[in-house]
């Protein structure tokens, strides 16, 4: 059964990987019908490629990104834009793979890509220096300002320790498919920041999460309804220390990898231990696990690793 | 040139001016580059001066210039240049409207005595270094107020209403900006003076800028002797009346046929409402009678020095008591700030506020809004200069807008880089206040922020980590004061320093090898 099921996935990666070789450019990995996804995959894992090259081959193996978004869809990818920082930096995720993420959507018939952070820096300056702005301009989705309360509605969490109702951006609520882009960084108040964390950018009052118990507040929205569809982390360019702004281009670690994900625990597990941390060490990964949001025992997934 | 040719270009190339200094200071998306705004406040007299004077920036040879056209033209520059001079002909032009009377402005005598005194307290702090009256009375900085106080949130008012209108169809190229009001008590000078200004320019023309302002006073000495300037032909006047009913200064006596030209300032009404085309503008006349004037000269002359001498002692003790704010009163867990603390650029305190006249351009420029009116942080004297106030905002770290917008000198250029190691103050870390001391979970938002990592975090009890600061690298940015969600005070402040000083750069370290295979 096992063999059977390792087979069947490396067939599908080598198709996968084959596609690619062989086409050389993103149009013609279009230009059939998406392959069946392969398996189940909980975790898929890409190494070795840039961020966009990574993020074709990766849901190319999830089934492509039709899994995720059907014709007529609004969908809103939610990359981390939070600080007035060049791409080089990598305090904000990947501004090519942002750009991919949305073509992909397109392709797949959404009629709307949305993209928007409520930023920690001067929110301008984030999205015009982050390089996003120009990156989902030339994608040809909307960049939406986060700035402001007057965007933000409040929704009640059930079930939250801490966090039981927040203010949430109105996209979040609005979009029918909601994806979830965060960079992989060291973070100084939640260690690292990954899939969970990201979410800080869609509420509008973070400073309430602060004061009260910041870890148990990030797991707590998780509980919230409107869940990511899907998450892509970026690991291309991995901040190491000084997160989640950094110093200087020293502190990163050039990693070159992506995961995507449907479960957005497993993916912080496996950016913690890209990080060389263990998940539990990482308070809200382990709370979010424990309130049964996702998974971070990776070896109990079945994870798909990918070569470029 | 006799035809209403001269009255037209004033009237269009003055609107030119206005709508663009209202821009500089309304301009709330930063769509000016900072390069433009340098050339469009050269011109103007006291920031001009106060840089060349104070700051001693040599360059800043836009008074000079002033001078030089005054003594060519006459007071020109009240017309054409200055921008409250134009937004008062505007407001002169709807009191018309409101009451015709208010329009119709006859000759009347000059407040000799009060314009002059105003000039020589003015000039005289000025040269002893001062600056606390034109803090005041710079017409350039009025305006500015006028624009930042008042206009800017109206405008931000009709900015979201379109937002929100626009935001229903999708479209966010224009977008909500919160509007954040200045401290009230910031308001009052400016609400005395949007008053003054507002009241006189309604009903009496230009009475505000030939009785208060300082710039008017000292260019009308100058306009005296002008080259160019209104002229009477004698044989042509009827004396109907018509020159000095449409003079915004009310300085035509059509009756001796004489224009007080310290009060002129040059608009042209005169010559395009003579039906006989008896006024023009022109090089002078020596016939004319000047002599006349002179018995009243000499003993305004002898009052001007005897005022000087007076105030040298005066303002020298005015200065003496308020150089330096005094450090504010001390508790315990309350952010005892010593020194307010004032923009990358601004060298010193002392430096800020003896060169800043309140303008608020930088106020205006600010993308972080953290730059705001100060109350008494500098101290009565000091009250609207601009301060770095954490609790609106923080300091981007890219960043040197205000750096380049300032007209006089106050706050000097730095190069980026430059800006990154100057250290404007010090945070100060209050364990007491902080989330992580009191509530016993992680927080950690102000090293969140940290540009430099100055503020980092260090372990505590259960595996928690808080704050530590490392002052060497810190550079006062504000921006884990502004983070720190702990309330009222915060856990973390920024404390000014008085001078700046140069922070050290922030050492990097290598990392370890970049791992070549998935670790799970």
């Amino acid at each position: 059964m096992k063999r059977r099921l390792f087979l069947r996935n490396s067939l599908g990666a080598g198709l996968a990987a084959g596609a690619f070789m062989s086409f050389g450019r993103f149009e013609k990995a279009f230009a059939g019908k998406p392959l069946p996804a392969a398996a189940n995959y909980d975790l898929i894992a890409v190494m070795g490629g840039e961020p966009a090259a990574m993020f074709d081959m990766g849901i190319q193996a999830m089934g492509g990104m039709g899994t995720f978004v059907r014709k007529g869809q609004k969908v809103l990818v939610k990359p981390n834009i939070g600080w007035d920082v060049a791409p080089e930096k990598g305090g904000n995720t990947n501004p090519a793979l942002v750009k991919r993420i949305i073509e992909h959507c397109y392709r797949a018939g959404a009629k709307e890509v949305y993209v928007f952070d409520n930023t920690c820096d001067n929110w301008i300056k984030c999205y015009k220096n982050s390089g996003i702005e120009q990156a989902v301009k030339d994608a040809g989705a909307k960049i939406v300002p986060g700035s402001s309360e007057s965007y933000y509605q409040e929704v009640t969490i059930p079930n939250g320790k801490k966090l039981t109702k927040t203010k949430v951006h109105e996209l979040v609520l609005e979009s029918d498919v909601f994806i979830n882009v965060p960079i992989l960084k060291h973070h100084s108040s939640a260690r690292m920041t990954g899939a969970l964390k990201n979410m800080m950018g869609v509420v509008w009052d973070r400073g309430y999460w602060h004061r009260n118990n910041l870890n148990q507040c990030i797991a707590d929205y998780a509980l919230f309804s409107k869940k990511p569809q899907l998450n892509v982390m970026d690991a291309y360019n991995v901040m190491m220390r000084n997160g989640p702004r950094g110093v200087s281009v020293a502190d990163l670690s050039n990693m070159k990898s992506l995961m995507i994900s449907t479960d957005w625990v497993a993916i912080d597990a496996a950016g913690a231990k890209m990080m060389g941390r263990e998940p539990e060490s990482i308070e809200h990964i382990a709370l979010a696990a424990g309130m049964g949001i996702g998974k971070m025992d990776l070896s109990s997934l079945n994870i798909h690793r990918l070569k470029m | 040139m006799k035809s209403s040719a001269l009255r037209h270009i004033r009237t269009v190339f003055a609107l030119l001016i206005l709508i663009l200094f209202a821009f500089l200071f309304l301009d709330f998306r930063g769509l000016l580059g900072e390069e433009a705004f340098g050339p469009i406040t050269y011109l103007q007299f006291l920031p001009s001066l106060v840089k060349f004077i104070i700051a001693g920036a040599t360059a800043a040879t836009g008074f000079i210039v002033v001078l030089v056209l005054t003594v060519l033209t006459g007071r020109t520059y009240c017309s054409f240049l200055c921008p409250l001079g134009i937004l008062q002909d505007v407001i002169s032009r709807i009191g018309g409207f409101v009451k015709r009377r208010f329009r119709r402005y006859g000759y009347k005598k000059p407040y000799t005595i009060l314009r002059y005194f105003i000039l020589v307290v003015t000039a005289g702090i000025l040269a002893l270094g001062g600056i606390y009256v034109l803090t005041i009375l710079d017409p350039y900085s009025i305006f500015g107020r006028f624009m930042s106080y008042f206009v800017q949130p109206v405008v931000l008012l009709l900015n979201n209403l379109l937002a929100a209108l626009l935001g229903r169809f999708d479209i966010y190229s224009i977008y909500h900006v919160d509007i954040k009001p200045f401290q009230l008590a910031a308001y009052i000078v400016p609400s005395a003076f949007l008053l003054l200004v507002g009241v006189l320019s309604l009903s009496h023309g230009r009475l505000y800028c030939n009785t208060v302002c300082p710039v008017g006073t000292l260019l009308g000495l100058l306009s005296k002797v002008s080259l160019f300037r209104i002229r009477f032909d004698e044989d042509k006047c009827t004396r109907c009346g018509r020159c000095a009913m449409a003079c915004k200064s009310s300085c035509i006596d059509f009756l001796n046929k004489n224009v007080d030209l310290s009060r002129c300032v040059s608009c042209f009404n005169c010559i395009d409402a003579c039906k006989e085309n008896a006024m023009s503008y022109g090089l002078v006349r020596l016939k004319q009678k000047q002599l006349r004037n002179d018995d009243a000269d000499s003993s305004r002359r002898g009052f001007i020095a005897g005022s000087l001498a007076l105030l040298a002692g005066g303002s020298r003790l005015l200065r003496a008591q308020g150089t330096t704010p005094a450090p504010t009163i001390e508790s315990t867990v309350k952010e005892d700030r010593l020194y307010p603390v004032t923009p990358p650029g601004s060298v010193s305190i002392e430096s800020f506020i003896s060169r800043c006249t309140a303008c608020t351009l930088c106020v205006s420029a600010c993308p972080t809004n953290v730059l705001q009116p100060s109350v008494s942080e500098y101290g009565f004297a000091g009250i609207m200069q601009p301060r770095m106030d954490f609790h609106s905002g923080f300091c981007n770290y890219d960043c040197t807008r205000c750096t380049d917008v300032c007209p006089t000198g106050a706050i000097m250029p730095l190069l980026i880089e430059a800006k990154k190691l100057t250290q404007i103050g010090k945070a100060v870390f209050i364990r007491e206040n902080c989330i992580v001391h009191t509530e016993k979970t992680a927080c950690g938002a102000c090293s969140e922020h940290c540009p430099t990592k100055a503020c980092h975090m260090v372990p505590y009890e259960n595996g928690l980590l808080i704050p530590e600061v490392r002052d060497e690298i810190c550079i006062g940015c504000g921006a884990c004061e502004y983070a720190c969600p702990t309330k009222p005070y915060k856990a973390i402040f920024v404390d000014g320093n008085p001078i700046h000083e140069a922070a050290a750069k922030p050492e990097t370290e290598e990392l370890d090898a970049v791992p070549s295979d998935f670790p799970f």
